[in-house]
């Protein structure tokens, strides 16, 4: 007999070490089975351990889970990807410059937020997490309001009250992000629950990290998702890292996160979150799935942080360096310009014509949100605003601290 | 007009909003099929089916956050939480989700959400049964917090709070759920049918969200009370035969500040009542807004008195609870000081 010893996750590589992704459960593309919407979560258990792919090593789409799409909605994807990554490149360096107080890239995840985004209708409910940027594109929010936000500036969406990337655009069906991880992702059930209530056929959708999967929220939501068969797709990224703590502390050393799901009755897919064609085909299926009153579909995207977590992190000092360019997924971008190419609707000018174009769009807004302000630059928000929204209308306590703080500003 | 004791004035509340605006709906552990552990939501869900009288999973969170996704889908979801003892696992879908999501959305996204709770002891619930966390909600700006004292105010309250489109915490002592309880656990029980609060309307309407009301009119101090201790300050003053200003507060969030200060200029003493503990509690919030509006008018000190600071102890309640003998010495020392 010996006594009891704590298992504690070991980082598979670390600074100075050679990537190790050894872990990682793959199938190849083509291979896993696409079941009837209607199937019941516990005739696909098993799919909880394969990975969906639809592009194979030779860039060509295989496999019953192959979505079909016309070229031109392909392009229309690589096009939101690629305004994605761009956008996000210039803000990190808006940031960097000291222009922007702080900025997530979506860096090797942007097919999660675009070919989600462009396989739900537009009166589906978004409940994203801080680094599906690629909803707003394809949803076609103008980059010059993104901006403002980022900037805190006087056309700011959130009156200057939010941190940079907390957007959220009603008009757009997207719910405003929290700095709180992972409380969007029960509400968005409760958002489900109540279309179902009130006998629409709109879906919500929702996105959390694996990291953040721990708090209870992701299991009030899986519960209350299956209790009720509500009409929620529930996506859980699955990037490998949450800050510098990688995913075998969020329980995903021995089994994967998607088999979270048959255990709550719920099906659970695991698909490549660097496949274009994959996340679409299998979001269309999770979508059809609550659309016709068959409930809840977990879906775990397998994919990579390739950048920091945010600009406050510095991710040399708990990985090796080159891990993405060993990440045996490959890049979203790549990928899909590689599959367009190969299928002779995409070319390498092409490519760069684009990329030069998008740079010019963001380059443009940017020039275009400055002159409405920055955080440390005029003009500004009148500070005035800190005082309303707080309740519908501005009770007396409030109306007289805002009246202290014009007086104090007064006094110079 | 028809005798209710607070459970019917509750339900009577939710009755009729239910039955005027298909977009309340109704949820929490226990409140559907069975009624309520205290009876609350007694015979909804057989009038208003299973989709708006909703029983769920026993997760507090899951419940407030599920309100919340309801409530930004168009429903105005009221959701119980069995004892406010058991609200602690919401406490981030409340604090900052429910209470922000306005603010962080500069208005694009508001969730009309009213969470009700029985709160307060004298039930013999021990700690984990009896607990006043109104402070602590009051405490976060972005939320409404209520209190009622009585029947007529509760239903009115309730109606008042479903309809806000801002959040409510809307905090039910449960020890006057069936008659206002003055404080002495061995005397009979009196019946709502008792009190003239007991009267309470059929049909619809509303007590204002932010009015305190004066209980009972008096020259020599003001009372801040509310909830159960209202009927207990009542009882005191009698028996200690101070003519005493008594005020249910009744709204926390916002606070009548101005019948407050009116009152305790006039009276010059003002003792401030309630059951929750005292350190950092509401009292203390209500007591420095007093001194600060009416501190030359004042004759004594402001004194508070309040549950110990302890948790609620079972073998101990009645030694715990701030009982007629713990006021009754309060207001002595207030009218005795120079």
């Amino acid at each position: 007999m010996r006594p009891s010893r704590l298992h504690v996750p070991r980082y598979h590589a670390g600074p100075g070490e050679v990537a190790d992704f050894s872990y990682l459960k793959l199938s190849p593309a083509g291979e896993v089975q696409r079941p009837d919407v209607n199937v019941p979560a516990a005739e696909v258990v098993t799919m909880a351990n394969q990975l969906i792919r639809v592009l194979d090593d030779r860039h060509q789409a295989v496999g019953p889970w192959h979505p079909h799409l016309e070229p031109e909605e392909l392009q229309v994807g690589l096009r939101h990807m690629m305004l994605t990554r761009a956008f996000d490149d210039r803000m990190q360096r808006m940031q960097r410059s000291g222009k922007i107080s702080f900025y997530i890239r979506s860096l090797g995840e942007e097919a999660i937020g675009v070919a989600q985004g462009m396989a739900l209708r537009p009166g589906d409910m978004l409940f994203p997490a801080y680094r599906q940027q690629g909803l707003y594109m394809v949803r076609g929010r103008p980059l010059v309001d993104l901006i403002c936000q980022l900037l805190s500036n006087t056309r700011d969406m959130c009156k200057g009250r939010q941190l940079p990337i907390m957007y959220h655009w009603r008009d757009g069906n997207i719910f405003s992000i929290s700095g709180n991880l992972a409380t969007q992702f029960p509400q968005a059930v409760g958002w489900a629950m109540a279309a179902a209530i009130q006998g629409t056929d709109d879906v919500a959708a929702t996105w959390i990290g694996e990291g953040s999967s721990a708090e209870a929220d992701f299991h009030h939501a899986m519960l209350f998702a299956s209790v009720y068969q509500a009409p929620v797709i529930l996506n859980l990224v699955n990037n490998q890292w949450a800050i510098s703590t990688f995913q075998g502390f969020a329980g995903g050393e021995n089994q994967t996160f998607a088999s979270r799901g048959p255990g709550y009755g719920i099906a659970g897919l695991r698909v490549d979150g660097n496949d274009f064609l994959a996340v679409h085909a299998v979001t269309r299926w999770a979508a059809e799935r609550a659309r016709n009153g068959h409930g809840p579909t977990l879906i775990e995207h397998v994919t990579y942080r390739a950048a920091a977590h945010s600009t406050s992190d510095d991710p040399s000092r708990y990985r090796p360096r080159d891990d993405y360019e060993r990440w045996p997924l490959g890049d979203p971008v790549e990928r899909l310009k590689g599959h367009l190419i190969a299928i002779g609707e995409w070319s390498e000018d092409r490519h760069s014509a684009l990329t030069a174009e998008l740079e010019a769009q963001v380059t443009a807004a940017w020039k275009e949100a400055v002159t409405y302000g920055t955080l440390n630059e005029a003009p500004r928000l009148d500070p005035h605003l800190m005082f309303e929204d707080v309740f519908k209308e501005m009770p007396e306590h409030l109306q007289r601290q805002d009246a202290e703080l014009r007086a104090e500003r007064q006094e110079g | 007009m028809a005798q209710m004791n607070m459970i019917q004035a509750l339900n009577s509340a939710m009755d009729i909003m239910l039955g005027r605006d298909p977009k309340v709906v109704i949820l929490g552990e226990d409140i559907g099929y069975f009624g309520g552990v205290f009876r609350t939501t007694d015979g909804l869900q057989r009038k208003y089916g299973e989709h708006r009288v909703l029983d769920t999973p026993i997760a507090e969170g899951g419940i407030v956050a599920a309100a919340i996704g309801m409530g930004v889908n168009g429903l105005r979801p009221v959701a119980e939480i069995q004892f406010a003892d058991y609200i602690y696992p919401a406490y981030d879908q409340i604090v900052s989700e429910l209470a922000r999501l306005r603010y962080r959305s500069a208005g694009e996204f508001f969730a009309p959400v009213t969470i009700r709770t029985p709160c307060g002891g004298g039930i013999r619930g021990g700690q984990t049964h009896s607990q006043s966390p109104e402070g602590i909600f009051a405490h976060v700006s972005g939320l409404k917090v209520v209190m009622p004292s009585n029947p007529y105010d509760a239903k009115g309250l309730l109606i008042s709070a479903i309809e806000d489109d801002d959040p409510v915490i809307f905090f039910e002592p449960k020890r006057i759920y069936n008659g206002p309880f003055d404080g002495q656990p061995d005397q009979a029980a009196v019946p709502w049918s008792a009190h003239p609060k007991g009267e309470v309307p059929d049909g619809y309407y509303k007590v204002p969200i932010g009015r305190c009301e004066v209980v009972q009119a008096g020259t020599a101090v003001t009372v801040v009370t509310y909830g159960t201790m209202v009927h207990v300050c009542v009882a005191a003053a009698r028996s200690a035969g101070i003519d005493a200003e008594i005020i249910d507060v009744r709204s926390m969030v916002p606070l009548d500040v101005d019948t407050l200060v009116e009152s305790v200029r006039r009276t010059g003493r003002c003792v401030v009542v309630h059951e929750a503990t005292r350190f950092g509690g509401f009292g203390g919030e209500l007591s420095a807004t007093i001194q600060e509006e009416c501190f030359w008018h004042l004759e004594a000190p402001i004194l508070r008195v309040a549950g110990w600071d302890t948790p609620y102890p079972h073998a101990f309640e009645w030694e715990y609870f701030p009982g007629q003998k713990r006021v009754a010495n309060a207001l002595k020392r207030v009218m005795e000081a120079a």
